[in-house]
């Protein structure tokens, strides 16, 4: 089996300072990756590469042709970086995710798309409120239906898991696994221990790129990884999220 | 009531009116864009940095508006390219050509001989005063931003909205970039009679306050702005031919006490 992406000896970063460095990696079509690492470590400027924001400083990203370039390829930010006060419908943000078929859609066959997609995901009622509206939750629904309406191959997602509450979260995880049967998913996160169990693979990103063939990692296994963050059970996690809310 | 009546009997007074639905159209199309998207302070550095053209167009003698265009669209791609291409942080950019085109219109008309009897009217405004081939350009305007917003109403959206989500889908962002920053550029330039350089940017963002206090969905936005620009600058030409003041000031002056009238009757109406 060929891989969707392939990724070689690729770096990459800002006013041609590489923030990640030597990046191998393959991704195929039913891979579900974890990327976790420190604030810095590269994980996003990765998401940039594959989705093509971002031009690697040298190495090479190969894209399969069923991939047809950088079309089949759903992205969801991470939501800190959104405008709130933007005068915009969840249904526009949804319709936007359209634009990689444009020219291809009438309006009504756009508008039946985003109604089922909302209509699928629960948040039909929400169509006409405006994105500052939302409560996190609902923004990252709005934000994953503009990422999966163009039926992409591979879905990037850049810490979804923020700003929500673990209703949500779990919830995402359910969701995220009944899509991985029928794309790949690279999901970035600042938590291990929120997506152990849940995604099948782990790449530590801290510069370098150290992929784990397992869905758990040991705090000694991330150190071997050159990779500084520390593990948190999910019951201190949640001590901790109650209590931050109090 | 009578003189009212009359007033609509002078030429100058129905080119003034014709003038105010343009400028109301235009400023409510491209002031909503430069609200929503956060862009108002590269207005303000494009507007001032017109003055320089219009310094120029002063001392070697050709129209000034042709003199303020050419500068603000230099001066729009200009923030564009040392913000993108140069890395100059973005404020420092806009700061860079505002003072510039400021500092050139103040020496152009220094170095003018003779008085220019004109210059309090670009930069306070007199929409009494306003030219027909000045209307014919506003009117080519308010066709330019229609066709641009018809035919390209949701990428513009969208960009706008979230530019690095446009780019993953392969929009072409730099150039719709370089389209709406143009209008912006030519908006302002083409209303500076209506109110002046000094108060363009409060018709480019009071009219999109009011309105936001209704609606968060950006067409919608755009209609309820063109009616607040039109009452305030209708309301703004009447009270200044009443009370025989400034016409641009009046107008800004009306479109603040329409906002702060909606503001108080939405906070005690809730």
């Amino acid at each position: 089996m060929n891989p969707l992406i392939q990724i070689n000896d690729l770096s990459a970063g800002y006013n041609k300072i590489p923030v990640i460095r030597h990046v191998n990696l393959k991704i195929f079509s039913n891979d579900f990756i974890g990327v976790i690492g420190p604030n810095g470590g590269g994980k996003t400027t990765l998401l940039k590469v594959i989705s093509g924001l971002l031009q690697p400083l040298s190495g090479s990203i190969e894209f399969d042709d069923e991939l047809s370039g950088k079309k089949s390829i759903g992205y969801l930010p991470q939501i800190k970086n959104i405008d709130k006060k933007f005068p915009i419908t969840v249904f526009d943000v949804v319709r936007s995710g359209l634009m990689l078929n444009r020219g291809k859609e009438n309006s009504a066959n756009e508008k039946q798309k985003v109604t089922k997609i909302l209509e699928e995901s629960g948040i039909a009622g929400i169509s006409k409120k405006a994105i500052g509206e939302l409560s996190g939750g609902q923004m990252q629904r709005v934000f994953l239906c503009r990422a999966l309406i163009s039926n992409p191959k591979i879905l990037l997602l850049d810490e979804p898991d923020t700003f929500v509450d673990n209703t949500f979260e779990g919830e995402l995880y359910e969701r995220l696994q009944s899509l991985n049967e029928k794309m790949a998913i690279i999901l970035v996160s600042h938590d291990v221990s929120s997506i152990s169990g849940h995604v099948k693979t782990i790449a530590c990103m801290n510069g370098g790129l150290h992929y784990h063939p397992e869905n758990q990692i040991t705090q000694e296994q991330l150190d071997n990884y050159n990779c500084p963050i520390r593990l948190v059970t999910h019951a201190v996690r949640r001590k901790t999220t109650k209590n931050f809310g109090a | 009531m009578n003189s009212l009546t009359e007033l609509f009997q002078y030429s100058f007074f129905i080119k003034a009116m014709i003038a105010a639905v343009f400028a109301s159209i235009s400023c409510g199309i491209i002031g909503s864009y430069i609200v929503a998207r956060r862009i108002v302070f590269i207005s303000g550095g494009i507007t001032h940095a017109s003055f320089g053209g219009i310094g120029l167009a002063f001392f070697i003698g050709f129209e000034p508006l042709l003199g303020a265009v050419v500068f603000a669209i230099l001066s729009a791609l200009g923030i564009q390219f040392f913000t993108k291409v140069a890395k100059i942080r973005e404020d420092s950019s806009i700061a860079i050509w505002w003072s510039l085109g400021m500092a050139l219109g103040i020496m152009f008309v220094f170095l003018t001989p003779g008085y220019t009897p004109n210059l309090m009217s670009y930069l306070f405004g007199n929409i009494l005063t306003v030219s027909n081939s000045e209307l014919w350009w506003m009117f080519a305007l308010v066709f330019l931003i229609i066709l641009s917003f018809a035919l390209f109403y949701k990428p513009i959206l969208y960009i706008a909205f979230d530019e690095e989500f446009a780019r993953t889908a392969g929009l072409r962002v730099p150039l719709f970039n370089y389209l709406t920053i143009t209008l912006v550029a030519l908006t302002v330039v083409l209303n500076i009679r209506v109110v002046g350089i000094i108060l363009i940017l409060s018709l480019l963002t009071l009219p999109q306050a009011t309105a936001n206090l209704f609606t968060s969905d950006f067409k919608k936005m755009i209609g309820l702005s063109t009616l607040f620009a039109f009452a305030g600058t209708f309301s703004g030409l009447i009270i200044s031919w009443w009370i025989d003041i400034p016409s641009g000031a009046s107008i800004i002056f009306t479109l603040v006490i329409i906002f702060g009238i909606f503001r108080l009757i939405k906070h005690f109406g809730q």
